[in-house]
């Protein structure tokens, strides 16, 4: 069983992504027989590009995959540069990692309920100094720049990017390294880019690839927070995809191939950009320049990381307390009263979709684990890991864009006769939730003590009960961790769920996301509450435990 | 052909020859291996024991009691070994690092009662049920060792154990590992960098420096 692992986890990631894109591919060109399209032709490619605004559509995906991630990470540069090794640094980095299990379409409503005109914001200056008692007439929300969907973007992409450059930062030596140039007289920030960063970089290459891929072809938030004429590409596909007229389906393909390419062609952009960033550094490097007033960076590097990690707690308070608002008019800084009755009213209808969204979360993890788990102790075993090829393979699903492949997936289904069973939905939540398992569970795992195993193997212990009685057990909190990132994963999955699903199983977030436009807030309140509480849960179960089962044992808080 | 006998072991790294070897150790006697780091003594210890690293290059045979170890996975050796960590399990009591090395074939209450007796011998008694992380260095030693004992091993490997004990309490712990396993007859394979360790074994030393 445990040979198959790797084979088997090749398997869920590649095989998707394959069967998708190839399903893709073919009725783009017009080959779908089942809607009778048996020929090679181009006519749906030069369909899709005379549709109106197309251009715009696709410019406004890669700009906001460009720019967010750029904004993104030029924060997380400032801040981990400027503050590394400090006691603002360890509480920034505690008050962010919750952060990372809020899924992106509770954070964009929180976001939408914070700068809306009759937002939050708003009610805190008005009237005083908007002049006006009635929610000004401003087009901030899904303002055509896509301004909101990026400042979206930018807020809940720090807490990744933040938290992977975090796990890179112990393989080189930053607080030495830093010591060092900063005795040569160098800026915090100047040495730090200097000398750590590029060490750091390399390391987070993949990760930076998939917020891009992610962010040119994000649906969820740029639903509720994006442009709407023309919507981002990924929407219009979305739509597409959707439409009662399946002859669409070509031009939804001929889409997504387009969207591979926007996405490929972003990555292209930006590896561009690094390869004259690095000429820059370098020049500036060898020049010896010493970047000394910094603290104004390091404040500013401070101010938007604890900025952004504030708007989405902000966002997620105004959430919990429109789904127990009761009358709450506009400029009124809190409602007059509060009720239950949003969630009395919202309950029966939310029943089925949070069953769906737990066991189909449940299941998807419980694989994941087991395959990510059967993966490392194969690996630790044989002694053989995978490289960086393996790495590849993990970041496959989360660099190819979810529009390109889980369309075709879905056409690809439907001819084998699976489509929209739970089945399919739980192997393409899979599909996404074991990359960051993995991604999770291998760092602690592979740091452990082998020497434990050396010395149960000498007492005579099998390794099939060193994995049971030592090592899991010892690991349990990291694997829990795992998990729960990875039930969060699956919590927010948006457009495979409604993709694959066909309708037939929604969740919350899928419902959550189809009121975005209804505008109801107690309504959407109610169930992006409910999907930011899902993840939280997880993750407090991981954390308590552990620490319950093994309270009397003081080694065990230390390793977890 | 009773004793632990290394025959002809060579261990290679990167194409170095780091040690060739061939000794027999009597039950009950103690080979002290010397040599700095990097000279290749715990890789000897991880070839015997079956757990060498897949970057070393190691070939020649080992046999214990007249059977041939190489070729068997670790956990078929019953080759004990004590690093310079206690490493007991953080996640069990001290009774309980003990019931998992009893072996399966000692059942009921023996189970309990072996450890337990384990523990006197130690001059451990009433710490069955102690949280690990609450003991001293010495005492982990002392279990640690006891651990080793109750799994009924047939070779005891000793990676530098004591070098991160206090030197009050060095002494005694040293002596008491050794004497258990003499009286337990069982070949012993020390390796260390400390001459002390290597002349208080009592027995044949090899410095691999010289």
């Amino acid at each position: 069983m445990l040979r198959l692992a790797p084979a088997l986890a090749i398997g869920v990631l590649l095989a998707p992504v394959a069967c998708g894109v190839l399903a893709t591919l073919l009725p783009a060109l017009g080959y779908l027989p089942a809607l009778g399209g048996h020929g090679i032709t181009f006519s749906h490619i030069e369909g899709l590009l005379a549709f109106p605004g197309i251009g715009r559509s696709v410019l406004l995906s890669l700009a906001t995959g460009l720019i967010t991630t750029f904004v993104a990470l030029l924060i997380v540069i400032a801040f981990i540069s400027g503050w590394y090794g400090t006691r603002a640094f360890a509480r920034v980095q505690h008050i962010i990692s919750p952060l990372l299990s809020v899924p992106h379409a509770a954070a964009a409503f929180g976001l939408a309920l914070l700068i809306a005109p009759s937002g939050f914001f708003f009610r805190l200056i008005s009237p005083t100094f908007t002049g006006s008692d009635r929610p000004l007439d401003l087009f901030i929300l899904n303002d055509p720049l896509g301004l909101a969907m990026m400042a979206g973007l930018v807020a809940k992409e720090i807490p990744f990017l933040l938290l992977v450059a975090l796990a890179a930062l112990p393989q080189t030596n930053a607080r030495l390294a830093g010591q060092i140039a900063q005795g040569m007289g160098y800026g915090r920030i100047g040495g730090f880019i200097f000398v750590t960063w590029p060490l750091v970089y390399r390391q987070i290459r993949l990760a930076v690839f998939a917020v891009i891929a992610y962010a040119t072809s994000v649906v969820d938030v740029a639903v509720i927070l994006g442009p709407l004429t023309p919507p981002t590409l990924s929407v219009r596909l979305t739509q597409w995809m959707a439409d009662p007229d399946i002859t669409m389906r070509f031009v939804a393909s001929a889409g997504a191939l387009l969207q591979l390419l926007v996405t490929v062609g972003a990555i292209a952009i930006w590896i561009l950009g690094e390869k004259i960033l690095a000429r820059l550094l370098r020049r500036r490097r060898n020049a010896g320049l010493r970047y000394q007033g910094d603290r104004w960076l390091r404040s500013l590097g401070l101010g938007m990381i604890v900025a952004a990690a504030g708007v989405i707690f902000l966002g997620l308070a105004l959430l919990a307390l429109w789904s127990f608002a009761g009358f709450w008019a506009f400029p009124d800084m809190l409602p007059r009263g509060f009720t239950l009755g949003n969630w009395n009213r919202v309950l029966p209808s939310l029943t089925s979709p949070l069953a769906t969204t737990l066991v189909t979360g449940l299941v998807a993890t419980l694989i994941a684990v087991a395959l990510a788990l059967g993966c490392l102790e194969r690996e630790a075993r044989t002694g053989r890991t995978g490289g960086s090829r393996a790495l590849l393979f993990v970041y496959l699903p989360l660099i190819v864009p979810q529009v390109s492949f889980v369309f075709g997936l879905q056409l690809f289904f439907l001819g084998l006769g699976v489509d929209a069973t739970w089945g399919a939905l739980v192997l393409v939540h899979l599909v996404f939730v074991l990359p960051y398992v993995f991604l999770s569970l291998s760092d602690p795992w592979r740091a452990w003590d082998t020497r434990y195993a050396s010395i149960s193997h000498g007492l005579g212990a099998s390794p099939n009960r060193t994995f049971w009685r030592v090592r899991l057990p010892m690991l349990l909190k990291p694997a829990l961790v795992a998990s729960a990132v990875g039930f969060a994963v699956s919590v927010g999955q948006y457009l495979p769920t409604l993709l694959i699903g066909g309708g037939r199983w929604p969740t919350i977030t899928t419902e959550a996301v189809a009121l975005a436009s209804g505008g109801d807030r107690r309504v959407i309140g109610v169930y992006a509450f409910v999907q930011m509480v899902l993840p939280f849960v997880g993750f407090a179960l991981a954390t308590l435990v552990p620490a319950f089962l093994f309270r009397n044992r003081k080694d065990m808080k230390a390793t977890a | 052909m009773t004793g632990l006998r290394l025959d002809d072991v060579r261990i290679r790294l990167n194409g170095v020859e780091l040690l060739h070897l061939s000794e027999t150790i009597e039950p009950g006697d103690i080979l002290a291996v010397m040599g700095p780091s990097g000279s290749g003594k715990s890789s000897l210890l991880a070839y015997v024991g079956g757990f060498l690293d897949a970057n070393f290059e190691a070939s020649g045979d080992v046999s214990l009691g007249g059977q041939k170890l190489t070729g068997l996975p670790a956990h078929e050796r019953h080759t004990g070994i004590l690093f310079q960590d206690p490493l007991l399990y953080p996640h069990m009591s001290v009774g309980e690092n003990l019931l998992f090395a009893i072996p399966a074939k000692v059942t009921g209450n023996q189970r309990k009662e072996t450890a337990l007796n384990a523990l006197a011998q130690a001059g451990l008694e009433g710490f069955f049920d102690r949280d690990p992380a609450t003991l001293s260095g010495g005492q982990k030693a002392r279990v640690a060792l006891m651990r080793v004992l109750v799994s009924q091993p047939r070779a005891l490997l000793l990676d530098e154990p004591f070098s991160k004990l206090d030197a009050s309490r060095r002494d005694h712990i040293r002596q008491f590992v050794f004497d258990e396993a003499k009286s337990q007859n069982l070949p012993t394979l020390l390796v260390t960098h400390d001459e002390a360790d290597a002349k208080a074994a009592g027995g044949k030393i090899i410095d691999l420096d010289g």
